[in-house]
């Protein structure tokens, strides 16, 4: 009997040691997925970089969900100031770093940085109340901000709303927004980025 | 605007970045600022002008060793804090071991001399206005750091500060070395060190402001 217990309590611990090893290589797996679409995006591939984005925000709700448990309301502003983020500070990835560190270093920055923001505008003593865990939506539900970035995007000046709007929202190339604007190619793409960049500040300086 | 939208804008029309070489492109702004502070240096306070026969003094090279040693592993370090996530190795424990071995070998220096020449060597003849004119030489660096470390992205604002001061000030005493006549490793040891100090702090308290993004 004792034997059987022995032999029990050995397969348990083997059991218990695959779940650990199949998580942690379904993590690993998770994340190489993810930086060869990373990697691919950086490379210029649109179609990686929209499934990195996509995952990405599922991952990042629930990472927000889970710190900013008292204030539900802040998660989907927040999420949103983290992609843009995430976006505009995209080269500073490098390939030989783990995805997941650098991702949750940004997340981590951007979540004190709202922390201190609201600390700062005595948000905090908002009144608080308890969540109803029925209106609690699924991480993977498409959200609205409270904020809205088409209206903060309307504030930026022209050669960085026009750039953003014909080539970032309505997918026409830098070189027909070129011709059809009169800027030259480089400053449509310098537009696009100054200007994404100017829509994180402005996200930052509202909340 | 929902979250999905977002993701479809982000991706849309996307251009292909060079994530390898993203902070060379302020490499020119931190060239010309060391050329400022080495015109700084040679024009306003002047070459050392026993710089030659100071050039074979084992103490003259333990000084140039300690200032570039330091600013080299401090721009690593703040190369390395300027990207989220980036694990910073050996290069903190690196920095503490030459500020430590300089210390080391200045107190050796001091207890081999005699007790009345102990103070001159720690003093030399420039203490009081060593660490400041580091200071002001350090600081074009400085800005320029800043400005490299604005292109990047750094999570922690104040540490990244204060290593890019620390980074500047060790670049800047490198380039001050020029004028400088104090060789003692005593004098290195305390005033140099001090005059890294500086900018570090300056830098620690610009960098929440600077830096944030």
């Amino acid at each position: 009997m004792l034997k059987g217990l022995q032999a029990f309590r050995s397969s348990a611990v083997t059991a218990g040691r695959c779940a650990a090893n199949s998580l942690e290589s379904v993590q690993r797996t998770q994340e190489e997925r993810l930086q060869g679409l990373l990697l691919a995006g950086l490379g210029g591939d649109s179609g990686a970089y929209h499934l990195f984005l996509t995952d990405l925000t599922t991952f990042l709700r629930g990472f927000l969900r889970r710190r900013l448990a008292s204030l539900p309301e802040e998660v989907e502003d927040l999420l949103q100031e983290l992609l843009l983020a995430i976006h505009n500070q995209r080269h500073t990835y490098r390939s030989d770093q783990p995805l997941t560190a650098w991702v949750r270093a940004i997340a981590r920055y951007k979540l004190i940085d709202l922390l201190r923001r609201r600390a700062r505008t005595t948000l905090l003593h908002d009144p608080i109340e308890d969540d109803d865990p029925l209106c609690v939506a699924a991480d993977a539900e498409a959200a609205e901000a409270s904020y809205d970035l088409a209206k903060l995007l309307c504030e930026l000046p022209e050669r960085q709303r026009l750039p953003i709007q014909y080539v970032k929202i309505d997918g026409d190339s830098v070189a027909d927004v070129a011709r059809r604007t009169g800027m030259s190619e480089s400053a449509v793409k310098v537009g696009i980025h100054r200007g994404l960049k100017a829509l994180a500040a402005k996200i930052q300086c509202m909340a | 605007m929902k979250t999905e939208d977002l993701v479809t804008m982000l991706a849309t029309g996307l251009e292909a970045v060079d994530s390898k070489h993203a902070p060379i492109r302020q490499m020119g702004a931190l060239g010309a600022a060391g050329a400022c502070s080495v015109a700084f240096v040679a024009l306003a306070l002047g070459v050392n002008p026993r710089l030659a026969a100071a050039v074979i003094a084992p103490d003259f090279w333990l000084r140039e060793a300690f200032c570039a040693s330091l600013a080299l592993l401090g721009f690593a370090l703040a190369l390395r804090l300027a990207r989220p996530g980036m694990a910073l190795g050996i290069l903190p424990a690196g920095m503490t071991l030459i500020v430590l071995g300089m210390w080391i070998v200045a107190s050796a220096s001091l207890g081999s001399l005699a007790p009345e020449a102990r103070s001159r060597a720690v003093f030399g003849a420039t203490a009081a206005v060593c660490p400041w004119l580091i200071a002001v030489t350090a600081a074009p660096l400085l800005l320029a750091l800043l400005w490299m470390l604005r292109g990047l992205a750094p999570t922690r604002l104040r540490l990244s500060g204060a290593i890019a001061g620390f980074a500047a000030g060790a670049m800047g005493a490198f380039a001050y070395t020029l004028h400088c006549p104090e060789l003692a490793p005593a004098f290195v040891a305390v005033w140099y060190v001090l005059g890294m100090l500086i900018p570090a702090a300056a830098g620690a308290l610009l960098a929440p402001r600077l830096l944030r993004w």
